[in-house]
């Protein structure tokens, strides 16, 4: 448990992050962590109602899943603290497991992946990606899921396991922030959190990804206006200094207007009407992604072409010293105005403290200020090989 | 053993004494209003410069857009390549937005960068070129992107529903195409600019953690008269011409699985008494997650992930637009669901618990959004912007904290008549 004390903001937050993400599921039963995260607002054993008494003290909440982790917070009037710990121990304590909730929540997130992964020009393209650029990581898979029918097949037992398995107070990180004190949280916690057993901690034993040696291509043809482009290449998990390397790489290319990608391909050559680099920040090794769509008439080869010239040039052109200033002010900046905002520390906090120790928060930027000029370029010929790409072609067609 | 059934007591969020921050006022030498609120807090900064260019304001469409998008793109001096490079070097945010009735550019940086970062902000406002190239590529790609929006049902959804509810010429109902686009000229683009972009027309809005030299700062680079003429914009009237015809069925893409349905009728702006209890109801209706449309519609029924009813904040008139996208084959059966849950709404008084929780979240809400000097410019800009103080801010909280069931549902009598509304299903 970690306690944030602010006492600027009239209000509080309770995040609890639990260590359990899409990656942890079976290759047979995908998108079950994002669909208990739904079930997790439809009671617990002691309250029928979990959004209610919330909203009637003056709370909002909401949560998230990724392949890494899920997500629950709340944020509410800081004198009304009680209720959330109230609500979150208790959904901790156990669930109401009902049969309608299940059923309702079923057919909730199947409209979810049809909004955002079926009925989306290129909605599909990262279910595939993820499938060309892992053999054996359950990256393999989306947070959503590999396929609708593992969500529409979920039973009641099949949440029961899953919930005692990972939902356990020793799976569990509770940060509380806002206008409280040390003293007062601990008696909260104790009172509330205190009786419920503890559990057995899960050992996270994942198929290990085994390094690419060869370059993948999956060509497509879809119902889509334009052509577009999609590459990837492994990088490094997240607590490796390297990731640091590989994320400046991603802003040396497209971090704004004057990032390189940009300005060459949009700009000058004008081959797509819009590229992108970035990565997901996965806690185990994760992708660097290149995505872009071309412009009308431009061949895919071309568009390909150009995007490699770029990659060349940062493999074998040290990058100059003001452009290596630009990505860490950029960070420095971007790391400043994410901790303006109250929830958004308390989240980082149990993120970090996830990662191994909350402190990591304050010494994030010195990770960045350590990468040199030098190590980008060796990274980008580690990165950029070719063995290492996956690299995706949407056709539009009809 | 702790009772767990027995909810911890709480207080009541109506009890909770909600004040804006007042903000201190300066005036640069030209005249320009400067609107500031300080916090100690953070290292940052954020600057908002606005002025009544939207598309209100246009002659052409999307020409009110383009000026605001490609004032960035190149001044006398620079290239887009460089002001973009120069304003990222220190790891500043120059982002620029283009409403109906005003359009902005926004700095937000560390607090150390903010007297090198002005330069460039003065730059592109006092000194922008227009290029023919920057035109060129604009259009290719706003066109690339609108083909590809085209193809999703939500957003062809939220151009019609808006046709609908104002007129095809109207600001309000007028959206882009690629002829539109393709019509584009640098020197419509120049004379929007000179006529809107004056010293004249604008007022700054800044906060955070601000240098002590802030406002000679401000005064410095934008404090002088030479700077496209001292012409107030004007607000003509435009009215709004809606369809007559009420009720749409729009197949986009034969293969969609969903549909996205949109129920929405004009409504009257905030300057009128209804404006603020509507909040209200509207909230009760479908503007929270335990709201009348969410519980019965997603919780209930599953057939959508998310259904929201939104009252919009245009200045001339408002609307209120229900809208979510639902399985393709329970679309009628949604739309069937929206119209029961008005008819509830004017039938059946809404019980007191429900009314005292909402109340309570509407108020934890306005507590949580008040958060933060950034949070609070905000506020007090929109007021500004339109012509109203602190007393309507306060008095949306009376109401919230004291409108009576009773009250609500002479409303929902009055404005979820189905006969009113135009419905729309896009496949």
């Amino acid at each position: 448990m970690i306690v944030h004390e602010d006492s600027t903001t009239p209000m509080a937050v309770v995040n609890v992050m639990y260590d359990v993400g899409a990656r942890d599921e079976d290759p047979a039963q995908t998108g079950f962590a994002h669909l208990f995260e739904h079930l997790m607002f439809g009671g617990s054993v002691n309250i029928p109602e979990y959004d209610e008494p919330l909203q009637m003290a003056g709370g909002e909440n909401n949560a998230y899943t990724t392949n890494d982790l899920t997500n629950y917070y709340i944020e509410l009037p800081a004198e009304n603290l009680e209720t959330a710990f109230w609500l979150e121990s208790d959904r901790m304590l156990s669930l109401a497991f009902s049969e309608k909730s299940l059923e309702v929540q079923r057919k909730v997130v199947t409209e979810e992946f049809k909004e955002h992964y079926i009925n989306k020009p290129y909605g599909d393209v990262w279910h595939k990606m993820r499938e060309l650029a892992y053999s054996r990581h359950p990256y393999r898979w989306m947070t959503i899921g590999r396929e609708l029918a593992h969500i529409e097949q979920a039973k009641l037992d099949d949440v029961k396991s899953f919930f005692f398995r990972h939902y356990r107070p020793i799976n569990a990180i509770l940060v509380v922030a806002g206008k409280v004190t040390t003293a007062q949280v601990k008696t909260l916690a104790e009172k509330w959190f205190g009786d419920i057993p503890s559990g057995e901690r899960y050992v996270r034993n994942l198929p290990v990804e085994p390094p690419q040696q060869e370059s993948h291509l999956l060509e497509i043809k879809g119902k889509v206006p334009l052509d577009a482009l999609y590459k990837t290449y492994h990088i490094y998990p997240r607590i490796d200094q390297r990731y640091y390397t590989a994320d400046l790489l991603s802003d040396i290319l497209s971090g704004g207007g004057s990032s390189r990608l940009h300005q060459a391909l949009v700009k000058e050559k004008k081959l797509f009407s819009n590229i992108d680099c970035y990565h997901f920040g996965s806690l185990d090794a994760g992708l660097l992604a290149i995505d872009g769509k071309l412009v009308k008439g431009v061949k895919m080869k071309d568009a390909e072409k150009a995007i490699q010239e770029e990659l060349v040039k940062v493999q074998q052109q040290i990058i100059p010293e003001r452009e290596l200033q630009k990505v860490k002010n950029r960070v420095e900046s971007m790391l400043a105005f994410e901790d303006m905002g109250l929830l958004s520390r308390a989240n980082n906090l149990a993120f970090y403290e996830l990662l191994g120790d909350a402190s990591l928060m304050n010494t994030e930027f010195d990770n960045y200020e350590k990468v040199t000029a030098k190590e980008i370029q060796e990274e980008a010929q580690i990165i950029f090989s070719e063995k290492n790409s996956n690299t995706i072609h949407y056709y539009a067609g009809n | 053993m702790i009772n767990r059934s027995q909810a911890p007591a709480i207080k009541d969020a109506v009890d909770f004494e909600i004040l804006l921050k007042p903000y201190e006022l300066f005036t640069l030498d030209n005249g320009i209003p400067v609107y500031v609120v300080r916090s100690e807090e953070q290292e940052t900064v954020q600057l908002e410069l606005v002025f009544p260019a939207g598309s209100w304001y246009e002659t052409e469409n999307l020409v009110a857009s383009a000026t605001n998008f490609l004032m960035k793109n190149g001044t006398s001096k620079h290239s887009a390549l460089q002001v973009n490079e120069m304003a990222e070097y220190y790891g500043a945010y120059l982002n620029r937005n283009c409403y109906h009735e005003n359009a902005t550019y926004t700095l937000h940086c560390l607090t150390k960068h903010t007297a090198e970062l002005l330069p460039i902000l003065q730059e592109v406002i006092t000194d922008p070129a227009f290029p023919e190239e920057e035109l060129a590529i604009y259009s290719q790609n706003m066109k690339q992107k609108l083909a590809v929006n085209l193809q999703k049902c939500e957003f062809v959804a939220n151009r019609h529903i808006d046709k609908y509810l104002f007129g095809e010429f109207h600001p309000y109902g007028r959206v882009s195409s690629m002829e539109a686009y393709d019509s584009l000229q640098t020197e419509s683009l120049k004379a929007f600019y000179q006529r809107h972009y004056n010293y004249a027309n604008c007022k700054i809005f800044i906060a955070g953690n601000l240098p002590a030299n802030i406002i000679p700062l401000l005064n410095q680079y934008f404090g002088s008269t030479q700077w496209n003429g001292d012409t107030i914009t004007l607000r003509p009237e435009i009215p709004v011409l809606p369809a007559e015809e009420k009720k749409f069925r729009i197949f986009n893409d034969e293969s969609g699985v969903q549909g996205a349905v949109r129920v929405a009728r004009p409504f009257p702006n905030r300057y009128h008494p209804d404006f603020p209890k509507m909040l209200v109801l509207n909230t009760i209706f479908g503007g929270y997650f335990g709201s009348r449309l969410m519980s019965n519609i997603r919780e209930e029924k599953g057939y959508t992930y998310g259904i929201h009813s939104q009252l919009y904040n245009f200045r001339q008139v408002s609307g209120i637009n229900i809208s979510t996208e639902a399985g393709r084959d329970v679309c009628e059966a949604t739309l069937a669901e929206v119209y029961k849950e008005m008819e509830r709404l004017q039938k059946e008084e809404i019980p007191e618990e429900e009314l005292s929780l909402v109340r309570n979240f509407m108020i934890g809400s306005i507590l949580g959004d008040l958060d933060g000097a950034f949070q609070v410019i905000q506020r007090w800009k929109n007021l500004i912007l339109n012509d109203l103080d602190e007393n309507y801010f306060y008095n949306n909280i009376r109401t919230i904290k004291t409108i009576t069931a009773a009250e609500l549902q002479q409303l929902a009598q009055q404005y979820y008549n189905k006969e009113d509304f135009y419905e729309l299903i896009v496949i």
